[in-house]
C-alpha cells in the first residue's frame, strides 16, 4: 500500500458546453476510470484527441480546466482523497505533491520572469527548499537534463532558449520541489521531430533518476511504449484496454487497440521509375520578397507518373516552400520546372488553364482549406463547373461518383463542412483534388493533424487512389512512418537543400549521412519497422 | 520654432499669449479629469474581470453601452438639469479666474470634470477588463495555479508585470480621446480653455487660431498615441532582454 | 425569425420607428418645423405634447424633422464612408504591395488627428453646407471602414481556400465577391451599425457647436444648442434630443451586435 503513489477510482468527469445556437447544458466526457500508479513507474495515458487523457491528468491535481468540473469518483493521494480536500490542502497538493508540464512551455512560462525565478518558485513557496537549495537544486536538473551552461541558462528569459529547451526546463520546473507524482501532457508533441528524441530521452533519464511516479499523456503510442511501464487505452472517455506495455503492444486483446498498434503498418513496394517523368524540377533555388536567404539552394527533383515522391525534412527545411514553387505562389529566384512534359511558367498568373486543372493541392489542416459557407457539394462541383463546364445531372452524377471514390454516402453533397469530422473534411479536400482529374497532386501534411486511425484511413484511400487514378503525388510530410508507408522515392531536406534523394529502399537503408542518420533515428521509436519493443 | 502663432483675424491680438492662458485652463480641467478616471477605471476593470460574467460585470457593461450612446453634450446638459438646477449642488456654469482660491476652482469645475470622468471612464474601463482577461487566461497563469499559489500571488507576481503594458496603454489612449472630449465639454460649461477659442474662432472664420488651435491638439493627441506605443514597446521582455 | 433574441427585436423596433418617423415627417408632425405656435418655452400639454422651444415652435414637430435631418445626413455619410473605404480596404488587401502601403500610410496619417479637430479645422475654411458635411464626415470616418475592411480582407486572404482558389486560377473579382466578400460581411455590417452610430453623434456635436447645419433648419444637435438657456431656469426642452439619440444608438448597438454574433454562429459559419 505504501506503495502505491496515485489510485483512482471511478473517475467521472462533467463539462459545460456553450454549442452555438443551442442551450448550454452539462455533458460527461470520463466516465468512471479506474487506475493505480505506484513510486517510481510511469503510466502511459493514450487516446485520440477527445479521450479525455488531458482531463484525466488534470483531475489528479484536482483541476478541471474551462467548463470541466469533476464529478464523482476518487483521486487517492499519500492516502487522502484529494477530490475532498479542502483548498489549503489542494494548494499544497500543487506544485508540492504533485506537478505538471504541460504541451507547450513556450506558453506556460511567464514571459516577463527569468526561468530560474518560476523553477524555483514553486519548491520555494511549498517550503519544500530553502531559495538556495532550490536554485542548486535547479542548476542540477538543467544539468541533468543536458541543457547546455546549467548555471546561467536559468538567468534568461523563456524567449531567449529555444523551444526543446523550454520544454527541458519545464521539465525542471515540475521536478525541482520533489514531488511524488508529475502529470506529463505531451511535452514533446509541439517539438519538432529531431528535437523530440532528445527531449523525450531527457525526460525519460529523469523520471528514472529520480524515481518519481509520472503520468505520461500522448496520443502517440511509440512515444508511451518508450517511457511508461503500463499504458492505459481511453476513448471517448472510456477505457478500452489496461495493462503492461508489453502487452498492451505485442498482445492487445481489443480491436481498437489492435488498431491503433498496427498504424502505418501498410505494406508499399516501392516502384521504379517508368516512362516519362510528370515532373521535374531542376536547379530551383529560391527566397521569400524582402528576405536577404534563400530558403532553397539548388534543389533538384523528378516525379514519374503514378508513383509517390515523399519530402522529408523538419520545420523550416524548406519542404513547404518547394511546394509553393511548384503551385507558382513563389517565383523561384533560379531554375525551372517541367511539368507533363511542358516547361512551366514561373509565375502562377503565367500558367495555362491546363497547367492549372493538371496539377492540384491538397492542405494540411482541411478546416481552412475549404469556403465553411458552401457545402459539399458545391466545394468539388466548382472545379467540374470551371475546368470542364459541367452543370445539372452531369455535375450532380460526378460529384456523387467522386464521393463513392473518397468513401462518403450520397447525403453528403448537402452538408457544411463544420458538420464533418477532420477525416471527412480532408477527403472532401481529396475528392476537389481529384474533380480537376489531375495527373499530380501535391500533398501538405495532409495527415499530421489528424489523428493516428484517421490518418491511416487517409493514407491507405490515397493510395488505392494512385492505382485507379493513376496520379502522382508529392507528398510533404516530417513523419517518416508516413513516407516508409507511402513513398517509392524520397528526398530528405535540411536547410533548404536535398539532402539525401532516391528510391524508397536505398534512401532508408545506411550507410546515412550525419542528418539523415538523426532524421531516421529521431522517428526510430515511432517507426513501424523498427518494432514497439524498447 | 520660435512658438510664434501669429495674430488672429478677426481681434488682431497675439495668438501665443490668448492661447496660453486658455491652454493652462484646459490642462486644469483635463488633469483632474485624468487623476479621478485613471484609478476609477481601472479599478472598475479589475471589478470586472473579478465578477466577470456575475453581476457587476455586466452592469458595468451595460453602462458602457449607454454611455457610449451619449454625445457628451448631452450627459454635460443631463448632470447640469440634474446637479446644478434640480439640486443647486454645483454653479452650472464653470466660470474661473486667477482670483479664485484651489477650493472655488474645484467647485466651478466640478461639473465638467464629472462629465469627461464619465466619458472616458466607460472606454477605460471596458478596455481594461479585456486587457486583464487577456493576460488572465494565458497559459503561465494556469501554470502559476498549478504551483499551489494562492489567487492574491498568481495575480500580482504573475498577471500584473504582464498587465502593465496594456494598462498604460490604455490609460494613454484614453487621455488622448479625453483632450478632444475637452473641446465640446468646455462650450457646455462656458469655461475658458482652448476648446471654446478654438469653436469660437471656427464659427468666425478666423483661420490663424483655428490652426494653431488644431496643432496644439493634434500635437498633444499624437504625443499621447506615440507615448502608449513607446511604453507598449518597452515593456515586451523580448525588446528588453534581446537573444 | 424565431431565433431573433428579444434584445435584437427590441433594437430592430426602435430603428425602424426612428427610420419610419424620419422619412414620413410632414406626415406625422403635428405643425410645421418653423411655424411658431405658441409661446415660448411653454410646458407639455394636450396642445403641445414636448411643450415648445425657445421661439414658440412645436418641440415634437421640430423633433420629428430633425430626426429627419439628422438621420438623413448620419446615412449618407456612412453609406460615402462604407464604400469608399470598404472598396480602398479590399483593394489594397488583394493588391498588396506599394498600393497597399501608400493607402495605408496615408490612413495611418489622417487617423493620427482626432476626428473633430480635423473637421472643425475643414470647416472652418469650407462653407457649411449639407453636402460639404456630409462628404467630410463620410472622408474622415471611411479611414476607420478602410483599417477594418483591410484587416478583415487580409485575414480572410491567407485562408488556404482562398490559395485553393487562386491555384484553381480563379479570377480576383471571383475571389473577392464569391469568398471574401460573403465572410467579410458579418462584421462589416456590425461596423456599420457602429460607424452609423458614430455619425449620429458626429453631426449632433458639430450642429450644437453651431458649425453643422444652420438655423431655421432643425436638427437634434441643433434643438440641444437653441434651448441650452433653458436648462439653466429648468426647463428640460435640450433634453428631448438626448433621449432620442441615446435611444436610437442603443437601438442600432443592439442589433449590430446580434448581427455579428448570429453570423459567427451561422451553420458552416467561420466557428
Amino acid at each position: 500500500m505504501s506503495d502505491l503513489q496515485l489510485q483512482v477510482r471511478d473517475l467521472k468527469i462533467g463539462a459545460t458546453v456553450y454549442p452555438p445556437g443551442e442551450k448550454t447544458h452539462d455533458i460527461e466526457i470520463v466516465h468512471g476510470v479506474s487506475f493505480d500508479l505506484e513510486k517510481g513507474k510511469v503510466l502511459g495515458l493514450i487516446g485520440e484527441s477527445g479521450a479525455g487523457k488531458s482531463t484525466i491528468g488534470f483531475a489528479a491535481m484536482s483541476y478541471g480546466r474551462g467548463g470541466v468540473k469533476i464529478t464523482g469518483g476518487e483521486v487517492w493521494i499519500n492516502g487522502r482523497d484529494v477530490l475532498k480536500s479542502d483548498t489549503g490542502d489542494i494548494r499544497k497538493l500543487r506544485g508540492g505533491e504533485v506537478t505538471y508540464v504541460s504541451q507547450s512551455a513556450a506558453g506556460s512560462f511567464n514571459p516577463a520572469k527569468k526561468i530560474l525565478d518560476q523553477v524555483v518558485e514553486a519548491a520555494v513557496e511549498q517550503n519544500k527548499f530553502s531559495r538556495k537549495d532550490a536554485e542548486a537544486r535547479a542548476r542540477d536538473l538543467f544539468e541533468k537534463l543536458g541543457l547546455p551552461d546549467p548555471e546561467n541558462i536559468g538567468d534568461r528569459y523563456p524567449h531567449q532558449v529555444s523551444g526543446g529547451q523550454l520544454q527541458r526546463c519545464m521539465t525542471a520546473l515540475a521536478l525541482c520541489p520533489e514531488p511524488d507524482l508529475v502529470v506529463f501532457d505531451e511535452p514533446t508533441t509541439a517539438l519538432d521531430v529531431t528535437t523530440q528524441i532528445d527531449v523525450l530521452m531527457a525526460i525519460k533519464a529523469a523520471i528514472r533518476e529520480t524515481g518519481v511516479a509520472a503520468l505520461y499523456i500522448t496520443h502517440d503510442l511509440a512515444v508511451v511504449a518508450q517511457v511508461s511501464d503500463d499504458i492505459m487505452v481511453l476513448r471517448h472517455g472510456d477505457m478500452v484496454e489496461y495493462g503492461p506495455v508489453d502487452q498492451i503492444i505485442n498482445h492487445p486483446q481489443e480491436e481498437y487497440t489492435q488498431a491503433l498498434v498496427s498504424v502505418r503498418s501498410i505494406n508499399h513496394e516501392e516502384k521504379e521509375p517508368n516512362g516519362e517523368p510528370v515532373l521535374c524540377v531542376r536547379n530551383i533555388t529560391a527566397r521569400y520578397k524582402g528576405t536577404q536567404f534563400d530558403v532553397l539552394h539548388n534543389v533538384n527533383v523528378e516525379l514519374y507518373p503514378g508513383q509517390t515522391l515523399a519530402v522529408v525534412g523538419e520545420s523550416g527545411s524548406g519542404k513547404s516552400t518547394l511546394a509553393r514553387v511548384i503551385t507558382g505562389l513563389l517565383p523561384p529566384r533560379e531554375g525551372e520546372i517541367e511539368f507533363a512534359g511542358r516547361n512551366l511558367s514561373a509565375d502562377l498568373a503565367g500558367r495555362s488553364q491546363e497547367d492549372l486543372r493538371e496539377l492540384q493541392m491538397i492542405y494540411h489542416v482541411a478546416d481552412v482549406a475549404m469556403y465553411p459557407r458552401q457545402t459539399v457539394g458545391t466545394i468539388i462541383g466548382r472545379p467540374l463547373e470551371f475546368y470542364f463546364e459541367m452543370k445539372g445531372d452531369e455535375k450532380r452524377k460526378r460529384i456523387i461518383a467522386l464521393l463513392d471514390e473518397i468513401e462518403l454516402g450520397e447525403e453528403f453533397i448537402d452538408r457544411y463542412p463544420a458538420e464533418l469530422s477532420g477525416g471527412q473534411k480532408q477527403r472532401v479536400c481529396i475528392a476537389r483534388a481529384l474533380a480537376a482529374k489531375p495527373k499530380m497532386i501535391i500533398c501538405d501534411e495532409v495527415t499530421s493533424a489528424l489523428d493516428p486511425l484517421v490518418a491511416d484511413g487517409i493514407l491507405k484511400l490515397l493510395l488505392n487512389l494512385q492505382k485507379i487514378e493513376d496520379v502522382a503525388f508529392l507528398f510533404i510530410t516530417h513523419d517518416l512512418a508516413t513516407v516508409r508507408a507511402i513513398s517509392d522515392t524520397i528526398a530528405v531536406m535540411y536547410q533548404g537543400k536535398v539532402q539525401r534523394y532516391g528510391g524508397k529502399t536505398k534512401v532508408l537503408s545506411p550507410p546515412f549521412d550525419d542528418y539523415t542518420d538523426t532524421f531516421c533515428s529521431a522517428r526510430s521509436p515511432r517507426c513501424v519497422w523498427a518494432g514497439w519493443k524498447r | 520654432m520660435t512658438g510664434d502663432l501669429g495674430t488672429a483675424l478677426t481681434s488682431g491680438a497675439y495668438i501665443t499669449a490668448s492661447i496660453t492662458k486658455r491652454l493652462s485652463n484646459t490642462l486644469f480641467l483635463a488633469v483632474w479629469a485624468a487623476i479621478i478616471a485613471v484609478p476609477l477605471a481601472i479599478f472598475l476593470g479589475l471589478l470586472a474581470v473579478r465578477f466577470k460574467d456575475r453581476w457587476p460585470d455586466k452592469l458595468i457593461s451595460a453602462v458602457t453601452l449607454a454611455s457610449i450612446s451619449i454625445p457628451e453634450f448631452l450627459i454635460g446638459y443631463v448632470l447640469m438639469y440634474l446637479i446644478a438646477v434640480k439640486l443647486r449642488w454645483f454653479p452650472s456654469v464653470a466660470m474661473i479666474n486667477d482670483g479664485m482660491s484651489l477650493g472655488e476652482k474645484l467647485s466651478a469645475i466640478a461639473l465638467p470634470v464629472t462629465v469627461l470622468t464619465l466619458v472616458v471612464l466607460a472606454h477605460m474601463m471596458r478596455m481594461t477588463r479585456a486587457a486583464i482577461l487577456n493576460v488572465m487566461q494565458s497559459a503561465y497563469i494556469e501554470t502559476a495555479e498549478l504551483k499551489g499559489l494562492n489567487g492574491f500571488q498568481v495575480i500580482f507576481r504573475h498577471a500584473f508585470p504582464n498587465a502593465i503594458a496594456p494598462i498604460v496603454n490604455v490609460v494613454m489612449l484614453n487621455l488622448a480621446y479625453l483632450v478632444v472630449g475637452v473641446v465640446v465639454i468646455e462650450v457646455v460649461f462656458v469655461y475658458p480653455g482652448m476648446g471654446q477659442y478654438l469653436v469660437d474662432h471656427v464659427s468666425k472664420r478666423d483661420v490663424p487660431v483655428v490652426q494653431a488651435c488644431g496643432l496644439i491638439f493634434a500635437a498633444v493627441y499624437i504625443g499621447l498615441n506615440m507615448i502608449a506605443d513607446i511604453v507598449a514597446i518597452l515593456s515586451n521582455p523580448r525588446l528588453r532582454h534581446p537573444k | 425569425m424565431k431565433n431573433i433574441p428579444i434584445s435584437a427585436l427590441i433594437g430592430l423596433f426602435f430603428t425602424a420607428l426612428y427610420f419610419l418617423a424620419a422619412i414620413f415627417a410632414p406626415l406625422i408632425s403635428p405643425y410645421g418645423m418653423a411655424e411658431i405656435v405658441g409661446d415660448v418655452w411653454e410646458p407639455a400639454s394636450a396642445q403641445f405634447l414636448l411643450g415648445t422651444d425657445n421661439i414658440g415652435r412645436d418641440l415634437l414637430s421640430r423633433m420629428i424633422y430633425g430626426g429627419r435631418t439628422t438621420i438623413f445626413i448620419a446615412t449618407a455619410a456612412t453609406i460615402i464612408s462604407f464604400t469608399l473605404g470598404s472598396v480602398l480596404g479590399f483593394f489594397a488587401a488583394v493588391a498588396g504591395g506599394w498600393v497597399d502601403q501608400v493607402l495605408s500610410r496615408f490612413v495611418d496619417l489622417v487617423m493620427s488627428i482626432p476626428t473633430l479637430i480635423f473637421a472643425l479645422v475643414v470647416l472652418s475654411v469650407m462653407p457649411v453646407t449639407v453636402p460639404v458635411l456630409i462628404f467630410v464626415m463620410g472622408l474622415l470616418d471611411s479611414t476607420r471602414v478602410y483599417r477594418l475592411a483591410r484587416a478583415v480582407a487580409v485575414d480572410i486572404e491567407v485562408m488556404d481556400y482562398v490559395e485553393a482558389a487562386r491555384l484553381r486560377g480563379e479570377k480576383t473579382a471571383w475571389i473577392i465577391f464569391r469568398e471574401i466578400l460573403p465572410n467579410a460581411l458579418s462584421p462589416l455590417v456590425a461596423e456599420m451599425g457602429l460607424r452609423f452610430i458614430f455619425m449620429v453623434l458626429f453631426v449632433s456635436t458639430l450642429s450644437f457647436l453651431g458649425l453643422g447645419i444652420q438655423p431655421p433648419e432643425a436638427d437634434w444637435g441643433g434643438i440641444v444648442k437653441e434651448n441650452k438657456d433653458g436648462i439653466v431656469y429648468g426647463i428640460p426642452a435640450a433634453l428631448a434630443p438626448a433621449f432620442a439619440i441615446a435611444t436610437l444608438a442603443i437601438s442600432v448597438n443592439l442589433v449590430a451586435d446580434w448581427v455579428l454574433n448570429r453570423t459567427t454562429s451561422l451553420k458552416g459559419g467561420r466557428g
